[in-house]
């Protein structure tokens, strides 16, 4: 069975919010995908005047350096979504076995690491986030996509244990131990894969939180290189500028919570479809 | 077909869950699940559990397939093969060749079928650990010979659990526990969610597949009506005791244990004439199995207890053959009377 039968699709076409938000998130994918490679300039060449307000040649004007800020706008979400879809995919890959590993056994192995996890919520994100990129060496896009992955793992854990707690005691899991198989082929075979439509609202939700700590840790110089075409690092630069040109902290604020919304609205929709505890009987 | 020979025993068997509480989760109690229970089902016979919610009559029949660990006691199968063993002493891989001979029906057939698996797979899956041996193409047979033995074809094996009724389920539930060619069939509570109307097709079907294929149930229910159609022998338990065993006519015509009698008055009948007795209401709830009463787990509740049931557990006492009640009181007055 796919993960998206033909029922839940039209659950998710009749959802006008999940429709924008994949909308919003579609555009944005391509967007940043297709325009700094369709463009004959380079979102980083100086090549034009400083300064110019937005117009038809440059959409969202240019920057202090002379460079066009459509392009740069749109090249910094390669590297936003990069990073975000990575530092989910990091996420995942550690807190879901955390997650499975916890839920299933029980006892002295769960407490330990749910109160490992505990402690990691315990810290604000972005706090944990600078902390971390600091002890990974400091500004780097490794580091911040580590950092990022890691401040999402105890989301996953958490969620993958609490769905654990409750699959467990379905009797077909029962069943599959009477049987004698080992434990290793219950989760993966039999919780794992009944646990995936939460999960994936998670990592949905979780990809618009991730662009964000990004920006955030770009803004406050933890992020990546002083200069790239990033959304933080943009409107780092932008702010001695404000009263004279403030197109160039808008655009890529906009840029930032458009991303942020349609991440947010898209995942909710599929929480509606996808969570079987929400899904009305149709 | 049944024969007098036993295919489980159930030896004193104790399933106790400790409570742990508290930060460095201290050992503050056990729950007494299962509290010494001694039990025979013999070769070819049903022999139906009965109690009410939270008696262990479910914790007694996960015990055998370990699904609850027991913690004092033994259960004794009778392989096909071999000379009889103590499941208990046995560890998770000395536990496997006995597991094919052992299978289990549950309750809920809403939860028992994992959603993301067609039926062909899931009664499939049995066989991958059991009989790794088969090929697709006879795994596939044995699959679609199945299910037609439960009342379904062949063709359905490549649909999915949402795409049948409770009664389907069902039956695709017996067909799993059916794959691996098993002996003693262990059944929770087979028919209790489902419609009336489709409870007495499976019980049709689990009797004609228990004369076909020679099987043993151990038929767990909560409710006399259910199991008196099917079992040879009742075996009545409360609190992790058994209170009452015997074949199915004399515990249904001539119960003695005054929970028996209590639970037997509760059965509605189809047809209530005015001869029958009044209904025995029981005062209160049953204790928890966390704080059980001492001596016979059912005085609390007994409208004959007198002080010395609260002295120790009473063992079951044959009073015919094969009818064995564990309550000194009314044995007593049974044979004043007789005597």
């Amino acid at each position: 069975m796919t993960l998206i039968s033909s029922k839940s699709w039209r659950m998710l076409r009749s959802n006008r919010t999940a429709l924008v938000g994949l909308c919003i998130v579609t555009g944005l994918l391509l967007g940043s995908l297709l325009i700094p490679l369709l463009s004959s300039a380079s979102p980083d060449s100086q090549d034009f005047e400083r300064f110019l307000s937005p117009s038809f040649q440059h959409p969202f004007g240019t920057d202090a350096l002379g460079r066009d800020l459509f392009l740069r706008t749109f090249a910094g979400g390669r590297i936003s979504l990069f990073v975000a879809f990575v530092a989910v995919g990091f996420s995942l890959l550690i807190g879901v076995p955390m997650g499975l590993i916890a839920g299933y056994a029980g006892g002295k192995v769960e407490s330990l690491i749910m109160r490992f996890v505990d402690l990691m919520l315990s810290f604000p994100s972005i706090l944990l986030a600078i902390v971390l990129v600091t002890a990974f060496g400091g500004a780097s896009l490794q580091s911040l996509v580590l950092s990022v992955g890691i401040v999402g793992i105890p989301q996953f854990a958490r969620q993958t244990r609490g769905e654990v707690l409750s699959l467990r005691e379905h009797e077909y899991v029962l069943s599959a131990q009477a049987l004698g198989f080992g434990h290793v082929r219950i989760l993966l075979r039999h919780i794992l894969p009944n646990a995936i439509a939460p999960l994936t609202v998670l990592s949905t939700l979780r990809i618009g939180t991730a662009v964000l700590e990004a920006a955030g840790l770009s803004f406050l110089g933890l992020g990546v290189e002083v200069g790239t075409a990033e959304w933080g690092v943009m409107i780092k630069d932008a702010r001695e500028f404000m009263s004279q040109s403030p197109w160039l902290a808008i655009f890529p604020g906009l840029a930032l919570s458009m991303t942020v919304l349609g991440f947010n609205l898209f995942g909710d929709g599929l929480r509606d479809v996808l969570d079987p505890k929400q899904v009305r009987k149709g | 077909m049944i024969s007098n020979k036993p295919i489980l025993e159930f030896q004193d068997l104790h399933v106790h869950f400790p409570i742990h509480a508290g930060v460095f989760l201290r050992h503050v109690g056990d729950v007494k699940a299962v509290d010494g229970v001694s039990l025979k089902v013999m070769d070819g016979e049903t022999l139906g559990l009965v109690g009410e919610s939270g008696c262990g009559k479910t914790t007694t029949g996960k015990a055998v397939v370990r699904l609850a660990p027991p913690t004092q006691g033994k259960i004794v199968f009778h392989p096909r093969e071999g000379n009889p063993v103590d499941l208990v002493s046995l560890d998770r891989a000395g536990m496997r060749p006995y597991r094919a001979e052992i299978q289990m029906i549950f309750q809920d057939p809403y939860s028992s079928l994992n959603p993301r698996w067609s039926v062909g797979d899931i009664i499939a899956e049995p066989l991958t650990v059991h009989e790794p041996g088969l090929s697709h193409a006879e795994r596939d047979d044995r699959v679609a010979w199945l299910l037609e033995k439960v009342g379904l074809t062949g063709e359905q094996a490549h649909r999915y659990p949402h795409e049948f009724s409770g009664g389907q389920r069902q039956r695709v539930g017996i067909a799993r526990a059916l794959a691996t060619r098993p002996r003693l069939v262990i059944a929770d509570e087979p028919v209790s969610a489902l419609d009336v109307s489709i409870q007495a097709q499976v019980i049709n079907l689990m009797q004609d597949l228990q004369e076909e294929f020679g099987l043993s149930y151990l038929f767990i229910a909560h409710d006399l009506s259910v199991v008196e159609h099917i079992s040879h022998r009742v075996a009545v338990m409360y609190l992790g005791n058994i209170v009452e065993v015997g074949p199915v006519e004399t515990i249904n015509d001539a119960p003695i244990h005054p929970y028996t009698r209590a639970l037997l008055s509760a059965v509605p009948l189809p047809d209530p004439r005015p001869g029958r007795p009044e209904r025995i209401r029981l005062q209160g709830e049953p204790p928890s199995p966390l704080n059980k009463p001492s001596g016979c787990p059912f005085r609390t509740r007994c409208p004959h207890a007198i002080a010395s049931c609260a002295e120790s557990i009473p063992p079951l006492v044959e009073v015919t053959p094969g009818h064995e009640v564990a309550c000194p009181v009314m044995l007593d007055q049974a044979s004043r009377s007789r005597g």
